[in-house]
């Protein structure tokens, strides 16, 4: 049983970090790392099939979705910290603290018998084991579950339902749109000049350059330019610029 | 080994989680420790099992599994729908649905 206290402290400090990340997406990874370990213990108690539904459920498929629901709403959407409820923290904390000394004290108590271990229940191995109980005592709870999973889908089909209210405007239309713009405020109706080609850079953040030298801020992506992680043309200029001078001495002294 | 050091393990993993629901105002994070304390009463479940020598305990874990599996997917697509109306994800933030 070397696992559980490896595996014990770890958890248990990860359930706490999830608890006390800032973000959202920290708590997600602790929690993943207390789902996988909570698996390798499914394996160390004989349950092998418990084991591969664990990582291929929770880790796999609903810490997926978390973080695919963190990348949604925004990962930068930390918690505030404005206390609605005066010390309601504080006594959060005080009742947690109380409830975990009380559930550990009284198991602590508790004198269970000898283990009797599943030797016996998984002599013919445990999925076929669990696939007995399953589809015998449990049948009627396992269709039931059927009934319940499609009623998730549907609800969250639903609830994922956005109603359109205005008709989708087609090409036609935003042609339209791009000529009368033209025509009442000067919009330059053709595409956006993309970024800019460097010798050494051609990506996103680089921006095209006009025909006077300047760069074009219509080629920059307005997210970018928010962030400020646009490249900086004039210092990419003056870095060409002075290879251009190595090359052309360079190309001089070959032929002297 | 006996079973009392993965109770006691439950028991802490369940009070973090319960701590969590408590503290935290992120729906989302709320919500991640709900499913600690999903999980932490399937390892009670599981320990169990192993100690009465039945599988019953490992049936439960599995139905719970299922269960937090369609609770996520629904509780998930609420929060969504709440961020897209109030464009937040704090649980103070839609103490508004009573009125």
């Amino acid at each position: 049983m070397i696992a559980f206290w490896i595996l014990a402290p770890l958890m248990v400090v990860c359930a706490l970090g999830m608890v006390v990340s800032r973000k959202a997406v920290h708590s997600a990874l602790m929690l993943a790392v207390v789902m996988v370990s909570l698996a390798i213990l499914y394996a160390a108690q004989d349950a092998p099939f418990l084991f591969a539904v664990q990582i291929i459920v929770y880790t796999g498929a609903v810490l997926m979705l978390f973080l695919f629901v963190l990348m949604l709403v925004g990962v930068d959407a930390s918690d505030s910290l404005v206390e609605t409820l005066r010390g309601q923290r504080l006594l959060a904390i005080a009742v947690g603290l109380l409830f975990a000394i009380v559930l550990v004290a009284g198991l602590a108590q508790v004198t269970v018998g000898a283990v009797v271990g599943l030797d016996e229940a998984n002599i013919d191995g445990n999925v076929p084991g669990v696939a007995r109980l399953l589809f015998s005592n449990y049948v009627f709870a396992f269709e039931v579950t059927s009934a319940l999973l499609i009623t998730a889908a549907v609800g969250a089909m639903v609830l994922a339902h956005r109603e359109r209210l205005s008709a989708k405007p087609t090409q036609r239309d935003m042609a339209l749109q791009r000529m009368r713009d033209y025509a009442d405020r000067g919009v330059h109706p053709g595409p956006l000049p993309g970024p800019g080609t460097f010798a050494r850079h051609n990506s996103v953040d680089t921006p095209a350059l006009l025909p006077d030298g300047t760069p074009s801020e219509l080629s920059i992506s307005r997210v970018m330019r928010a962030r400020g992680t646009v490249r900086d043309v004039e210092a990419d200029r003056a870095a060409i610029a002075r290879v251009d001078d190595e090359t052309n001495v360079l190309r001089g002294g070959g032929d002297r | 080994m006996s079973p009392t050091p993965f109770l006691v393990l439950s028991a802490l993993l369940f009070s973090i989680g319960t701590l969590g629901v408590l503290v935290r105002r992120n729906a989302i994070v709320v919500f991640m420790c709900v499913e600690l304390m999903l999980n932490a009463s399937n390892l009670a479940f599981v320990t169990f099992a192993r100690q009465h020598g039945n599988l019953d305990g490992q049936i439960a874990a599995f139905f719970v599994m299922v269960v937090a599996a369609a609770e996520v997917v629904v509780g998930l697509a609420i929060i969504m729908t709440i961020f897209r109306t109030r464009r937040s994800a704090s649980v103070d933030d839609a103490s508004l649905l009573k009125y």
